[in-house]
């Protein structure tokens, strides 16, 4: 079915754009049949968007796929299975509530609306699939009764009964315990037997060395290397993972740090992260790095009040405080940019002055009623001391460009005048001369004495602005550096788990 | 068997628990309702819930719900009653035809308006609900369909039928027979459920989305306007004022209760018969009983809240936890 | 890679385009349009007396519909309205009748009112429940529980002073109808002036961050549910002294004017729009529309048609304008 004499797919120039910001440069790359090809990079670097391309989620801007010598254009999911591309998720895209054997089959071709469900065939047929896996799944089990890793067997094989020629893993082993993921590798090297070929994208370098041929990392949307594993040592890999030139930006005033802020001790929720503790003092900015799933947000959102902790303790200046709704969280002056901006940031809809001023009505009211013209003063002010571009306050937020409106979000929230501010990830997706700003902007805070906890995955971010650095893996705390011994090796060996499948 | 499975079957047997729980108090405080004549009266309550609600469970699983049934109802009864009444040579069959065909076209116009403008079914088919209730009398002139009028082979079917069983009782299982084959064994069936449980999978996996809402609401609508002719045979008469208002909410009360869930994707054709009996039960018991009819709709309001409640906490996962013994 | 998609900046609607492009403006125009049309062909509705005379029988509605404006601004829905007016008016006809005074058994009717939307808004906060659904559930429950007490018979009796509130009139103006725009005036207030209402519309536009800058929504919602369940025992008792008797199946279908109401006043369906000013508008629009029908002899059941085709196009017509302001 492939020829050998030639690599099962090439891309050729392949990039995306999103909204005219492109993100990801150009990618060749050939994927031989009968190996395990590694994607590796940091969060954002490109990984998935390209996994997302050939499995037909994105469309490229520009840049061709060729399928065993043949170029293709591979416009939707469908289509990509048609043409024997699968992306397993990393959550699977299924039906919770249909059977195994239905999950396999759904969709796929039509035919036509009084076909008949064999269900017979479908049962023996996904017995044959899951079988052939050496895995035992009772294929009329229902889906959202199955263990995740289960869910992604059932996605695997899902993939071979559509007879896939590449497979892409996005981060299958992530929430996987050790015995599954051994369980997966020798289902993947089975695969990489038949002459299938198999992209996995993962963090844990243990991993990649266990299971992968070639290793291709990408950085800042760009493909930096290709190589064969065995050429290359773990601290190559992440060194070549994070070997931007640093940029030099200015590091900040050594600030003298004042009291206790916050602090927290052994902040534990199930799932999602264990046993932290830290403490952050006034004046200090702390930076907490990790990669994607970490559970750095989690801390975050804990100690603001929308998911709290269910062990632990949260002491403000000292004081052991229950922090139940995020609305606790702004009257003890603690102040949460989110990461995701629309979902839990901007109201889009609502004009700009609106959004700046939602989290300190106390400012824009005299008794129950607001003031416009306060309002439209206060916001005035804020547009203006953070350079926010609009045309008028009265345009809907959704209008701006994505800088601007992560401006008025941190304007939103230093009208309440913060204490403790978390920033997460406040800088993603935000062009160069912002980011600038931003760091100013937050320097500044700093300086102003507030306390500052900086969530970011950008590390040269976090080496510029940070006073001291911590590091998460997996929902732990697994290292921290003061800025005199903090570097991008350290800080990666740290967040990259190593634990061996 | 996995949590689900186990939950599913957990409603279905719960609902014939709470049938013979019905059963043996009613009887235990009143013997004669634990007659054959009793099964009678219930089986002759229920066909026209019955047939509706196949309709509305397919609506419900693909994440919708159709308000408008009982207008539908009432306009396929009305407009094939009136063709009855100046056409009396018009055969039965061919009146049957005509009901399914109006009710799967005005249920076609519902699916249509949701599917091409986005938006939430509930407000649409209340809607819906009004403006066909209001052509019902624009198109009777407000008057009804008097027995006289109402060919005496239709109303013979509610009362016999070679096997004894009325026929309206036996069209009623047959339907739903014929709704179970269709959602457990043919593709489109199966893709109703896809499509509620999870319609952006449904997309991705090339499931026509649209399709499928077009579909459940005209069947909704054809079962509507089956119920409808089976109302005529029933009463004997078809009243614009009266025939199908406030139909539409025992049905969704028997669907919910039947274990649909609201959130789709979940829902069988056996618990919702169950359902159905259920109700039908608990209305025949009342008189039996000596209990006012008033009571029952306050009964089936407090029955769909507490089915409502049930299902949210299966969604919040407790139940789930309550019957796997292990975390959600 | 889904926060970048979203950095489309697209070109600043002009002003004049915002302030006149919405859903509000279009209720005006056709109720303009609706009078002219209406005192040409009827001389009645030249007369205001007769038009405010013909509004008594929509009032109650209209006053739950402003109510309404608030909840679906939220992006929730009450669709028992009209059941809890059903049932808080004949637990105030029977406390009445049971001989516990006018003042005690008003009390109870509104008391019981807010409580059957406070249980609306624990369905809705505390069990997840999508409000479409759970005030379906309650509106069979409530309307059931009106049956069982009131049975089929009318309960009345009410002392003089109480029946005929719509014969009363400050000038030509019905007490209802005062009512109405007083109410009008003060959730205007709320919704367009002061912190609770800007609250509402940033819950209904996007509650999860609502929630990050602070509003307790849960809370919010609680409080709203309760008012209108309050605000439609107020409606059951206007009823109530308008007809002056009782009955389980007062408003029946009422729900349908209600929502129809808030709908032609182009309050966004999905919540975070939709102002005061639209409904009330929608209210007299829909006051001209219906008594023009009855005024051209189309009888009431008939007027169905057109109220549901109303509802249909007013969605439509409102999704269509908020979709083109987006862009």
């Amino acid at each position: 079915m492939t020829e050998t004499d030639g690599p099962l797919v090439e891309t050729r120039g392949i990039a995306k754009a999103f909204s005219g910001v492109e993100v990801l440069h150009g990618i060749d790359l050939d994927l031989w049949a009968g190996e395990v090809h590694a994607l590796l990079g940091e969060n954002g670097a490109g990984k998935s968007t390209y996994a997302k391309i050939l499995a037909g989620v994105h469309r490229p801007t520009r840049g061709e796929v060729r399928l065993a010598g043949r170029p293709v254009n591979i416009g939707s999911p469908l289509e990509a299975q048609r043409l024997g591309v699968t992306l397993i998720h990393q959550e699977p895209l299924s039906f919770p509530h249909l059977t195994v054997a239905e999950n396999l089959f759904v969709g796929g071709e039509d035919t036509g609306v009084l076909g008949r469900v064999p269900w017979r065939r479908m049962a023996a047929e996904a017995e044959r699939l899951i079988g052939a896996l050496g895995v035992t799944i009772d294929p009329q089990a229902v889906m959202a009764g199955l263990s995740i890793a289960d869910q992604q067997m059932v996605e695997i094989a899902r993939a071979l009964a559509s007879d896939t020629r590449l497979i892409i893993m996005d981060e299958p082993t992530a929430p996987l315990t050790p015995r599954e993921v051994a369980t997966l590798f020798d289902i993947v090297r089975r695969l990489k037997a038949e002459g299938r070929a198999i992209v996995f994208i993962s963090h844990r370098l243990e991993e990649v060395r266990a299971l992968c041929d070639r290793v291709t990392v990408f950085r800042d949307g760009a493909l930096i290397s290709t190589a064969s594993v065995a050429d290359l040592t773990d601290d190559d890999i992440i060194r070549l993972m994070i070997g931007r030139p640093l940029q030099e930006y200015l590091h900040k005033e050594v600030a003298s740090l004042g009291e206790e802020a916050l602090s927290v001790s052994g902040l534990t929720r199930g799932g999602a992260f264990t046993d932290i503790s830290f403490s952050l003092r006034k004046g200090e900015v702390l930076g907490v790095a990790g990669l994607v799933g970490a559970g750095r947000t989690d801390v975050a959102r804990a100690i603001f009040g929308i998911a709290p902790a269910e062990a632990g303790e949260i002491r403000i200046h000292g004081k052991p405080t229950t922090i139940a709704e995020p609305d606790d969280a702004i009257a003890h002056r603690i102040a949460y940019v989110p990461e995701d901006r629309a979902i839990a940031g901007i109201f889009r809809t609502l004009p700009v002055d609106q959004n700046i001023t939602a989290a300190a009505p106390g400012a824009i009211a005299a008794g129950p009623f607001i003031s416009p013209r306060r309002e439209r003063e206060i916001a005035a002010d804020a547009i203006d001391r953070l350079s926010i571009r609009l045309a008028s306050v009265h345009q809907p937020i959704g209008e701006l460009s994505g800088g601007n409106q992560q401006k008025a979000i941190l304007a939103r929230w230093l009208l309440t005048d913060p204490e403790i501010l978390i920033l997460d990830e406040p800088t993603r997706g935000i062009d160069v001369g912002v980011k600038a700003e931003f760091y100013d902007r937050i320097n500044q805070l700093a300086a102003e004495g507030r306390a500052v906890l900086l969530i970011s995955s950008d590390l040269p971010e976090l080496l510029t602005l940070a006073d001291r650095i911590l590091v998460m893996s997996e929902g732990r705390l697994t290292g921290e550096f003061s800025r005199a011994e903090a570097d991008q090796e350290k800080i990666m060996q740290a967040a990259v788990p190593r634990t061996a499948a | 068997m996995t949590a689900l499975s186990r939950l599913i079957r957990a409603r279905e047997a719960g609902l014939v628990v709470m049938l013979v729980i019905l059963a043996v108090v009613v009887g235990a405080i009143q013997p004669r309702f634990l007659t054959v004549g009793t099964l009678d009266i219930i089986l002759l309550a229920i066909p026209l819930i019955l047939v509706a609600a196949m309709g509305q469970m397919m609506v419900i699983v693909a994440r919708h719900v159709d308000l408008s049934i009982g207008s539908i109802l009432g306009f396929a009864s009305i407009a094939v009653g009136m063709m009855f009444r100046d056409i009396p040579e018009m055969p039965l069959w061919l009146g049957f035809i005509l009901a399914i065909a109006i009710g799967a076209g005005l249920g076609f116009v519902n699916g249509l308006i949701i599917a091409l403008f986005r938006l939430p079914a509930i407000i649409v088919t209340l809607g819906t609900l009004s403006l066909y209730r209001g052509l019902i009398f624009i198109l009777s002139g407000g008057r009804q369909v008097d027995p006289n009028h109402i060919p005496e082979a239709l109303i013979r079917m509610a009362q016999t039928s070679p096997i004894g069983v009325p026929w309206i009782v036996i069209i009623a299982f047959l339907t739903a027979l014929l709704a179970y084959i269709f959602l457990r064994h043919m593709r489109l069936g199966r893709e109703i459920y896809a499509a509620g449980s999870n319609p952006d999978a449904a997309r991705l996996r090339g499931i026509r989305v649209n399709r499928v809402t077009l579909v459940v609401f005209s069947l909704s609508g054809a079962m509507a306007g089956l119920a409808g002719l089976m109302y005529a045979a029933r009463f004997g008469y078809v009243n614009p004022g009266i025939t199908g208002v406030g139909f539409e909410l025992t049905v969704i009360a028997a669907v919910v209760i039947g274990g649909v869930s609201i959130n789709g994707g979940i829902g069988t054709v056996p618990g919702v018969v169950l359902g159905v009996l259920l109700l039908g039960a608990v209305s025949v018991a009342l008189p039996i009983l000596g209990i006012s009819g008033f009571w029952q709709d306050a009964i089936y309001g407090a029955i769909i809240v507490i089915a409502l409640i049930v299902d949210g906490s299966v969604r919040a996962g407790g139940l789930v936890r309550l019957v796997t013994g292990r975390g959600g | 890679m889904s926060a970048t998609e979203t950095f489309d900046a697209a070109k600043a609607r002009p002003l004049w385009h915002r302030i006149v492009v919405r859903p509000e403006s279009v209720t005006l125009l056709l109720l303009i349009g609706a009078v002219f049309v209406s005192a040409w062909l009827s001389p009645f509705f030249a007369d205001l007396r007769f038009v405010l005379e013909s509004a008594t029988f929509y009032i109650e509605f209209g006053i739950i519909a402003l109510m309404l404006t608030l909840v679906v601004v939220s992006g929730e829905i009450d669709l028992s309205v009209a059941a809890t007016m059903a049932l808080s008016a004949c637990l105030f006809g029977i406390a009445h009748r049971a001989g516990l005074g006018m003042p005690v058994a008003m009390l109870i009717g509104l008391g019981s009112g807010a409580l059957m939307g406070l249980f609306n808004g624990v369905l809705v906060t505390v069990f997840r429940l999508p409000s479409i659904i759970a005030t379906i559930g309650t509106m069979v429950l409530y309307r059931g529980i009106a049956q069982v007490i009131a049975g089929d018979r009318s309960v009345g009796g009410f002392p003089d002073w109480f029946v005929g509130i719509d014969f009363i009139a400050v000038g030509i103006v019905p007490v209802p109808v005062i009512l109405f725009v007083v109410l009008a005036i003060l959730l205007g207030l709320v919704l367009g002036s002061t912190l609770f209402g800007r609250q509402i519309y940033q819950t209904g536009t996007n509650p999860i961050a609502a929630r990050h800058a602070g509003i307790r929504v849960d809370r919010l919602k609680m409080i709203l549910f309760t008012a209108s369940g309050l605000t439609s025992a107020v409606a059951g008792l206007l009823m109530a002294s308008r007809l002056g008797v009782v009955r389980y199946d007062l408003a029946t279908g009422g729900e349908l004017q209600v929502v129809l109401i808030v709908m032609l006043g182009g309050t966004y369906i999905f919540g975070g729009r939709g102002t005061i000013a639209g409904t009330f508008l929608a209210l007299w629009l829909l006051i001209i529309i219906q008594t023009g029908m009855t005024v051209a002899n189309i009888a009431i059941e008939a007027q169905l048609t057109v109220l549901g085709l109303l509802l249909i196009l007013a969605i439509i017509s409102a999704n269509a304008i908020y979709a083109g302001g987006r862009r």
